[in-house]
Order: C-alpha cells, then structure tokens, then sequence
C-alpha cells in the first residue's frame, strides 16, 4: 500500500500542474466560473479552453490513436482531472459529448464519420447532447415514445425529448427513438446521431427550481435523418443506448463544492449561542459524517485508480459515487443555510459567505439526485448488478409496446 | 498510487478467513455466548496462538513475527467477520500496544513475548462505568507503585494475566501494568450485551503496579494507543458487517413472499444497497487507517478517528437491518442475526463511543488546520 505516484506519474504530474499553472486560475471559495457565467459567454470559454487543453496534449489521452487520442494509460487522464480539479476553469458542456457520444462513436460509427466527427469533439470545436429521457420515460427510459420510420434513403422523427442539456447549443446529439410499436418495448428502438440545427427540431429550455436553464425541451417535427447516421443496427437502440448511459454514470461523477472543508470554514466564522458554532457538538458530528462520506469516495477512487494503474477493470464500487454525494451536497447546503441562522435565507452573493454558495446548491442539488440515474434507479443497480439480487418482475417486458398501459 | 493490499497480505486474508470459517462458524461464538462457565473459546484461542496471531505486528525482537500493521489488519477484518470469541482485541491491539507505546526496553523485552505467543492474554482497563471516562474524573489513583481503584467494564478482565491501568496519578493520569494474579485484585464478570466476549470488574485495592512510560503522562499515550487500536477494532467492524451484508444478501434471495423472494422488492434492494453503500466507505476509510497506521502517517490521528466512525457506522446500520431483513425470524434466541447485532455495540463501544470518535476527528482537522 503506497500513496505516491510512480516516478513516471509524478513527473507527469508535475508537469500538468506546471502547464496549469501556467494557463489557468487556481480554484477559490466562491462558485465557480461555470456558475457565474451565463451559457453563452461560458460556452465561448470553454471551447478556447478545450482547444488550448488539446493543443497540449492533454485531451482525451486515453483513447487510442485512431479515435483523435494519445493511447495513454487511463492513470494519465485521472492525474490531469485531479490536477485541473484544483483550478477554475470552464468545464461541463463537452462532458456529454467526451464521456457518451465520443464513445458510442467509437464504437459503433464508420470510419470516415468517427475521422470527421472526433477530433472536432475532442478539441471542442462541436459540441454534442443526448436525446434520451422525454416526458414519459424518464427512469424507464426504454418506454420512449419517440417514433421514427423509414423514408426512402431517410428516417423521419417526430415527439419529444427532454433534460436534454446544452442542446440550445449543441451541433450535435445523439438520439433514440422507436421505429416499431408492435415490438417488445426493449426490441422496437433505433439509435441514430443527428444534426441539431436539422429543420423541424424546436428547443425549449427548462427553467428549474434554482431559476438556471440547464436542460431543454427538445421537439421533432418531421425531422429528417439520413439512414447513414444510424448507429447500430435498426432495433438494435437500446443496447447501444445501454452502452452510452454505463459511460454516463462514469461521466456524471463528483457533487461541486460545498462540502466538509466549506461548512467547516462557515461553522468556524459563524456563531450558535455566542459561540464559534464550531464548538458545538452537534456541528462537530455532522461535520465528521460528511468527512467520512467525503474521504470514503475519495479513497474509493483511489481503489479504482488502483486497479486502472494495475491494468484491472474496476470494480462495482465506483457505482456508489453519485449516490452518495448527490444526497451529501444537498444536507450540507441545507445545514450551511441553518448555520447562518435568520440571515441564511438570503442568496445575494455579494451579502453573503462564499458568494451565497450554499443557497445555490440548496436549490441546485435536488436536481443532482436524479440527473443520470435517480437515488433509487442507482440502488436497484447496485441491489441487481452488484449484490445479485433478482431483478423487478417486469409486466411490460414481452409484450407489444403499444399494448403496454400509460398512465399520466 | 498502490490503494491495494499486496499479494502476500491478500494470502494472508484468505488464509485466515479460510482456517477461520472451519474453526469459528458462528456455533462458537453462540456456545460461549450461551455457556456461562465458558468466558471465551480456548480450543480457539489457541490455534490462534498456534498460528502467531497476536505476535503478528510485534516485532521480533520482542518475541513477535514482526510482520507489520497491515498483515494484522487482514486478520483484524477476518476476526471481525468470524464474531471470534477470543481475547485477540484486548491482547494485541490495547495491551500489547500500551507496552509498545508506553514501554522501556526492558518492558518490551519481558513483557511483550508472552503476548506475542498467548501465554498470557492482556487487556487495558480505562473506564470506571457509564459515562466518558476523562483524566478529570478518574477515580482510580496510582500511588507509591500501587494501584486502588473499580475499573468497569474491562474486555477481558476475568481471564486475563495482566491490564494496563489507567490511573489518576497526581495531577495527570500513568499508565501501570498491573499482575491481575497478584494480591489485591478481585475480579468478576459483568453481564453486557455481548456476553460472547466476557468482560469483568476489577477492584484494585493497593495492588502493586509497574509504572509504563512517565508519570502523569499516561493519558496522551492512552490517545496514542487508542489510535491505533481504532484503526484494528475498525477493520474487525468492516468484517462484522461485511458477514451482516452477506447473510442479509443469502436470506433475501432465498426466502419468498407474495409468490417472489423478497429481495426483488425494492424495499429490501435499496436497504441492502445501504448498507453496501456503508460498507465500501467504511471499507475506503479501514483501509487509509491502516494505511496511516502501518506507516506511522502524521495523518494516523484523523485517519483513525475516520475509519472508527466509519465502520462504527456501518456495522451499527449491517446488524441491524439484517435483523429487519429476516423478520420475525431475525428476533429470535435462533437466529443468528443477535450475535452480530450484540457484537456491533460492543465494538461501538469499545475504545469509545462514535460521538467521542467524531470529535476527535474534529480536532484533529482543527489541527491540521492550524498547522
């Protein structure tokens, strides 16, 4: 058991804090450059980002060379995401396009789409969103409505998407729809990427609870796809979807800050009975469990970093991440708003500690608990995938999609 | 970054779970549990000794096999996870820690080798009875190398051959290695939830005692030993509630209701996902402890206090919903779901209760903070 990085690790660790250091601002208390900025202003940034992030090499590295990478070891890649989770900068809009469609590309795209498609994504220059959920199918997703049939050399779509993020600024995204209602639900899927600037696609964005738009409505009306875009075989959809989404859920990992080290900070300055709070036993407690939650993803992360450096597939426990710092983030900017007592119901940033961080993630994180897998879809696949327990008795499984009960 | 046990300690483990699984199925901590004249399982305890189990992490040249901490974690997990109704805690990781912390040279050489086969078992007396013991209400006084006192509950205490004792000691507080043979000890069991490990009150009255370490300054080596002791009585909880999972997992896939086994209700699934989610941050948490222990990592404070809380947690949560999970059948004398359920209270309670762990896991950050 060792916590350093090899010599070759710590050298090239060294060397991506250096070019950080050299490109970009570290990380201070306050939200992030992604949270102060609206879209389109953070988008530019982003993509200057990026680029300069692939110009030097430090894009993608991990994937092989034929794909626009470096076919580096996948340490290399976590070295840098650690290295550039100490600085602010713009992150977030390519992770749908990096973590999902890059790969579903890879695998399943021709030659000359993945030659023309990658590299474009990898260096931000296009920028890519996910067509899956829609009003009806949200965690049972393979309910989708979303038809598509065949039109000579075309497939035309019609219905509706939703939470579908960045897509008011996508290029690009990648979509499921169903070609078949008389199939089984699971069999009557088709996978395509389309063009999101096509005619006939209407965008919407969701205001949510925290008064953000980071998600939209997406409409289709008539849309047309040429058949070459298809990916995967026609009913083939939802193992390609299946694919995609165990990328999500690597993709769609740590909460953002506050954590321990901000309410530890906060209990420090504020007072409770004329008192630093932090005095307080109760504070003190709650402070250790989320501490303990906090390192226990850490060091879980070391463990897969382990069996990455070690050439090993990781195991299931990365699929605790999400569900348990989802539910952190939310008690502790709750307990952060209680800390500051009558005055925490306050959200203007310049009146308040941290830039009012605590009362944008009380409103931002009931969101985090359901994006890419509810609290409760993740326990079932912990329950099902890694404890072996039976899966749920499916009343719409072998039966014709359109023969299955809707509801609301 | 190596975040992995090596090849030989992972030997080790499945060394250990296997003799432990033939030597120690839960009849036998059910038979000391139900024989009131059995205080702990000797055939047991002895295969251990055979085994140099408590010399695991002793050094050589006191008498030990000088292996190191994270060999004596393995077998720490493996402990936990067999419920092992044996004095190992109390000997290795409180008294022969104590004399390693606290002791000269001619301590170690004496004492420690008989630790290190089992000939004599050790334990570490500090609590006088409910509520936390502190070197502001210590009753127990050490005077002119003799001790006086009540000491309750102490792991151990009415089998064991020596107890490190916590005494007030002028001002402060001394650590004294006292004989529990010699004259004036007088010793009983005391019933406690767990009577798979006996536990005793010992009254000390003038009994000579050999002082460990300086005087008055026997409270930080307690801290100091207390630390690492947190990080071994950690890893027996992960393992404690690794079986609780595994036993929850076994019956849940076997036992049906409304026509289906009831681990396809979603009711059970996400419990148990629960504690699956506990167990792999406390497992996360175990195994940075024991990393910080094997390397004596300035980080071994707030390391330790983290895997306590941890594991504290998730064996506290395992044992009691694998009772929920059985049902009735869970609540009976029978079953054995009691006997983890029993256990995870007395290990949460051992070296200190998780409110006095998250505490000191606070001031520890506090400290780190400052530094």
């Amino acid at each position: 058991m060792d916590f350093n990085d090899t010599p070759e690790q710590a050298a090239y660790r060294a060397e991506v804090r250096a070019w950080l250091g050299a490109n970009a601002e570290p990380r201070k208390d306050r939200p992030s450059v992604n949270r102060r900025l609206d879209a389109e202003e953070g988008l530019k940034l982003a993509k200057a980002w990026q680029a300069r992030k692939a110009d030097a090499g430090y894009a993608c590295r991990h994937w092989p060379v034929a794909h626009g990478g470096q076919d580096r070891p996948m340490i290399e890649t976590i070295i840098y995401d650690q290295e550039e989770a100490n600085f602010d900068v713009p992150t977030g809009f390519f992770s749908i396009g990096l973590g999902m469609c890059g790969p579903v590309m890879a695998q399943y795209a021709t030659q000359e789409q993945q030659a023309r498609f990658i590299p474009p994504l990898i260096r931000g220059e296009e920028v890519w969103c996910q067509l899956f959920s829609e009003p009806a199918a949200g965690s049972d997703v393979a309910g989708l409505r979303t038809r598509c049939h065949r039109d000579g050399d075309d497939w035309v779509v019609n219905g509706q998407k939703v939470w579908t993020s960045g897509a008011h600024y996508s290029d690009w995204g990648i979509l499921v729809a169903r070609h078949d209602s008389s199939l089984p639900k699971h069999k009557g899927l088709t996978f395509f990427f389309i063009d999101m600037k096509s005619p006939g696609i209407d965008i919407k964005p969701i205001k949510q609870i925290n008064g953000g738009s980071n998600f939209n409505e997406v409409f289709f009306t008539n849309v047309r796809v040429p058949d070459s875009q298809r990916l995967g075989a026609i009913g083939e959809g939802w193992q390609v979807a299946i694919t995609t989404l165990m990328n999500e859920r690597l993709a769609v990992g740590d909460a953002p800050p506050p954590d321990f080290r901000e309410v530890m900070k906060l209990a420090a300055a504020c007072e409770l009975d004329g008192r630093p709070a932090l005095e307080d036993s109760s504070v003190r407690e709650k402070i250790a469990d989320w501490y303990v939650e906090s390192m226990g993803m850490k060091h879980t992360k070391a463990r897969t970093m382990t069996a990455l450096s070690q050439g090993k597939v990781p195991g299931p426990e990365n699929s605790i991440g999400k569900v348990v710092s989802a539910p952190k983030l939310q008690s502790v900017s709750s307990f952060g708003a209680d800390l500051m007592d009558m005055g925490g119901v306050i959200t203007d940033p310049s009146l308040m500690p941290s830039d009012a961080l605590f009362q944008q993630s009380f409103l931002y994180s009931p969101g985090l608990r359901i994006a890419g897998g509810t609290d409760e879809i993740l326990r079932n696949i912990i329950a099902e995938r890694v404890l072996g327990l039976p899966g749920e008795i499916r009343v719409d499984r072998d039966v014709p999609y359109s023969d299955i009960p809707t509801g609301n | 970054m190596n975040f992995d046990f090596s090849d030989a300690q992972k030997a080790l483990k499945q060394q250990t779970r296997d003799f432990l699984r033939a030597a120690c199925d839960t009849t036998v901590p059910r038979r000391v549990l139900e024989d009131t004249d059995e205080p702990f399982a000797r055939d047991l305890w002895q295969q251990v000794c055979a085994n140099e189990s408590p010399g695991i992490a002793i050094p050589e040249e006191y008498g030990g096999i000088g292996f190191g901490y994270l060999e004596l974690c393995v077998v720490a997990e493996e402990m936990g996870r067999a419920i092992a109704p044996v004095p190992f805690s109390s000997s290795v990781y409180l008294a022969a820690e104590a004399i390693l912390q606290g002791g000269s040279e001619e301590q170690k050489g004496r004492l420690l080798p008989r630790l290190a086969s089992g000939e004599s078992i050790g334990t570490f007396a500090v609590s006088e009875g409910p509520g936390q013991a502190t070197v502001a209400n210590l009753q127990a006084t050490l005077r002119d190398g003799r001790v006086s006192g009540t000491k309750m509950p102490v792991p151990d205490g009415d089998v064991a051959d020596l107890c490190v004792v916590v005494a007030r000691d002028g001002e402060g507080a001394s650590l004294a290695v006292v004989d529990l043979a010699a004259e004036g000890v007088s010793r009983e069991p005391v019933d406690t939830l767990d009577p798979s490990r006996s536990h005793a009150r010992i009254t000390f009255d003038g009994a000579e005692a050999e002082l460990l370490g300086e005087a008055g300054q026997g409270w930080a080596v307690k801290d100091a030993v207390f630390d690492r002791a947190a990080v071994l009585f950690a890893m027996e909880q992960l393992g404690g509630a690794d079986a609780c999972l595994q036993m929850a997992i076994g019956y849940a896939k076997g036992r049906y209701a409304f026509g289906r086994p009831i681990g396809s209700f979603q009711a059970i699934k996400h419990k148990l996902a629960d504690m699956y989610i506990k167990n792999e941050l406390a497992r996360a948490n175990c195994y940075y402890g024991a990393w910080a222990l094997s390397t004596d990592a300035a980080e071994l404070p707030v390391a330790a206090a983290a895997a306590r809380v941890a594991a504290t947690q998730a064996f506290h949560f395992a044992s009691k919903e694998n009772i929920q999970t059985h049902g009735g059948i869970g609540f009976t004398w029978e079953s054995d779901c009691h006997l983890y359920y029993r256990r995870s209270k007395l290990l949460a309670l051992s070296i200190g209760s998780e409110r006095v762990w998250k505490d000191r896991l606070i001031s520890g950050l506090e400290r780190q903070e400052a530094a």
